[in-house]
């Protein structure tokens, strides 16, 4: 069991900056999601803390011991990879129990420490099988069973899930998470799917441009972004984004947005948002919070009429889109309320939860 | 040409539309076609040595069908199995080939794991460059190894030439280069992930090469191993050009230099020699055709 700490860690291929300057510090036990798009920098880092690339510039802990010199098979970590790098020409045994025997092991010990390993992952059954005998799902399993049996201070994953189908990433989602709940150790986990992310993690990092935005709890993240990147990028649909501004009307401030749209700003948001009227700035809202019209609205709900573009139903409930000054915005109402495409609807936004996105910094005000 | 040509104007041509059972049956004749070429053409000279193996030197001169044997008779196989000379050919041959085996998969193997994964600085260059010797003609290196030998002759008081041992030394270099680019091409195709699962796992670089990629690679060391056996087995004019007295001599050289006398063919034991000396490739062959057909594919591909 130990922490993980980052110091300003800086990664240049040649001359491209991969990483540029990241400090994180991983408590003892936590459960950490690396997430970002492609190649902002999430793999490389968790690369540098497993020791299969070396930092540019930058400190790396685990536990208290610095780590920047010392070889991935001595820094007491396991890792899981993307494609499970089982090896073939082993059975399901000799792969989880290779670390171990290099380590010289006892035998009654290895063979204790599979079969425990065996019995959380329900794979019991496969000791005696290799590789290609699996299919992706046991394979997934058998890789991280190779990591538990090591009883290491920190897990590393690198995208497991990514070789999977939808039903089988969500299955075995749940999985990890259960072996976490059992195994608890320390765990980094990279992903470029901010659901897996979400449902995971203690805390967030959100990643990008090899730079981290923010780091979080999930609902932190989802509630609380403090940057447009991280708004964008949490949560599915995205959050709608239409340029306005802020203009104070008589009975308060208010968002003007195209079309003719004026959305009041609730009053507990004033002081927040004063010193900003009159500049150009963008308005964020989560479709959830753009709904139909009900009886029990809270205050500071706005209403207002939007021409359907286009109308998706999804079962438990329907997304709505329609255009504000040129751009998208979706809204999720109840399946029964929904109107049809080109036809007009009352719609309510729920302007408790607005965001308010400084377009030249990007960040949340 | 023949069943291309009558196709198209015959009674079969409305239901040479969508056929894919008649197109694959028109593939497999031409594919069975040029099969059926390819084994006369490669079968035809091992099938007149047997022939002729079996003849006495009597008839092999009379002008009878040269593809029949009148009176067969093993009297070639048991003189030439009874020689003490063609025997000692044939130990010197197989120490030879042997040793050579072992010393070029040792080099060859760590030599293709290191350009092919430690990526040193110039390691690309390097593993081209290895490439590259493999394409100088032997026939060039004569001359500037026969100066080599002299030198060291001069320095040392070895003397290299006429031993059949030296051809231990000289064969790697034909072997080497050609067998570790054969295992850069296969060790390339092997995960990267692989190796860096078993570095986590607590294995050094010489653990990762032992337990992970000699395995792994098994296929593409075997096929590396038949082609070095075969090019020393087979080889004619490194012996030919080093070797002289009748004791050091090796299958090749020995067989040509032994049984032709003047110019008196010894052909019946000549066709034998040369029958018994292409046995042990093809047994090994036989047996490791497999391995050796899926480990040169793999080095094609992602070489």
């Amino acid at each position: 069991m130990a922490q993980v700490a980052l110091r300003n860690i800086v990664k240049m291929f040649d001359k491209t900056p991969a990483v540029q300057g990241i400090d994180l510090d991983i408590s003892d036990r936590e459960f950490i999601v690396l997430v970002g798009p492609s190649g902002c920098g999430k793999s490389t880092t968790l690369r540098m803390i497993a020791g299969l690339e070396e930092a540019t510039s930058g400190e790396i802990y685990i536990g208290d011991q610095l780590v920047n010199d010392v070889p991935p098979k001595d820094r007491d970590i396991a890792m899981v990879f993307q494609n499970y790098a089982l090896y073939p020409h082993m059975t399901v045994f000799e792969n989880m129990s290779f670390g171990l025997r290099l380590k010289k092991f006892p035998k009654a010990e290895i063979k204790e420490r599979v079969d425990n390993a065996a019995r959380i992952l329900d794979i019991t059954d496969l000791l005696a099988r290799r590789p290609k005998q699996l299919s992706g799902g046991q394979r997934q399993r058998v890789a991280m069973g190779r990591a538990i049996v090591r009883n290491p201070k920190v897990f590393l994953f690198d995208e497991p899930l990514s070789n999977l189908d939808a039903k089988l990433r969500v299955q075995m989602r749940t999985e990890i998470k259960k072996v976490h709940q059992k195994v608890t150790t320390t765990t980094v986990y990279v992903t470029h799917d901010q659901v897996e992310a979400m449902t995971l993690a203690d805390r967030v990092v959100v990643m990008n441009g090899g730079l981290i935005e923010q780091i979080g709890t999930p609902n932190e993240l989802y509630h609380r972004p403090q940057t447009r990147f991280v708004a964008g990028f949490i949560g599915s649909p995205a959050m709608n984004v239409v340029s306005c501004q802020l203009v104070n009307g008589g009975a308060g401030l208010s968002v003007k947005l195209a079309d003719g749209l004026a959305f009041p700003v609730p009053d507990a948001r004033r002081s927040r948002y004063q010193q900003y009227v009159g500049n150009e700035l963008l308005f964020g809202i989560r479709p959830e919070h753009i709904t139909e019209r009900r009886s029990d609205m809270p205050g500071g709900s706005h209403v207002f009429d939007a021409r359907l573009d286009v109308v998706e139903p999804m079962g438990m409930e329907t997304m709505v889109y329609f255009t504000v000054g040129g751009v998208e915005v979706c809204g999720r109402v109840n399946p029964t309320a929904a109107g049809n495409a080109n036809e007009t609807m009352p719609l309510v936004a729920d302007m408790n939860q607005m965001h308010l996105i400084d377009p030249r910094t990007d960040k949340v005000l | 040409m023949t069943i291309a040509t009558a196709t198209p104007g015959g009674a079969t041509r409305a239901a040479a539309y969508g056929s894919i059972a008649r197109g694959k049956r028109r593939t497999l004749y031409w594919s069975y076609f040029f099969l059926f070429l390819f084994v006369i053409f490669f079968l035809t000279p091992p099938i007149y040595m047997f022939i002729t193996s079996l003849k006495t030197s009597a008839e092999i001169s009379a002008a009878s069908n040269p593809w029949w044997v009148y009176g067969p008779t093993l009297s070639n196989y048991f003189e030439l199995l009874s020689q003490n000379q063609f025997l000692i050919f044939f130990k010197n041959s197989a120490i030879v080939s042997v040793c050579v085996v072992c010393i070029t998969m040792v080099i060859a193997v760590l030599a293709a794991f290191s350009l092919a994964r430690m990526g040193f600085w110039g390691s690309g260059t390097l593993a081209t460059g290895v490439f590259l010797t493999y394409l100088i003609p032997e026939t060039l290196l004569f001359i500037p190894l026969f100066k080599i030998f002299a030198f060291v002759h001069d320095y040392t008081g070895i003397e290299l030439i006429n031993h059949w041992w030296v051809l231990i030394l000289l064969y790697p270099t034909l072997t080497v280069p050609f067998a570790t680019w054969l295992m850069i091409g296969y060790f390339a195709s092997i995960p990267k992930e692989l190796d860096e699962a078993a570095l986590i796992d607590g294995a050094g670089y010489f653990q990762v090469l032992t337990r992970i990629f000699i395995p792994v690679a098994l296929p593409g060391i075997i096929a590396a191993m038949i082609f070095t056996f075969t090019v020393s087995w087979a080889q004619f004019l490194y012996p030919l050009a080093f070797t002289t007295s009748a004791d050091q001599l090796v299958l090749p050289v020995g067989i040509v230099t032994t049984l032709i006398k003047g110019d008196v063919f010894n052909w019946g034991q000549i066709m034998t020699g040369a029958l018994l000396g292409a046995a042990p490739p093809l047994i090994i062959y036989a047996f490791l055709m497999d391995y050796y057909i899926s480990g040169l594919t793999a080095g094609a591909t992602k070489g």
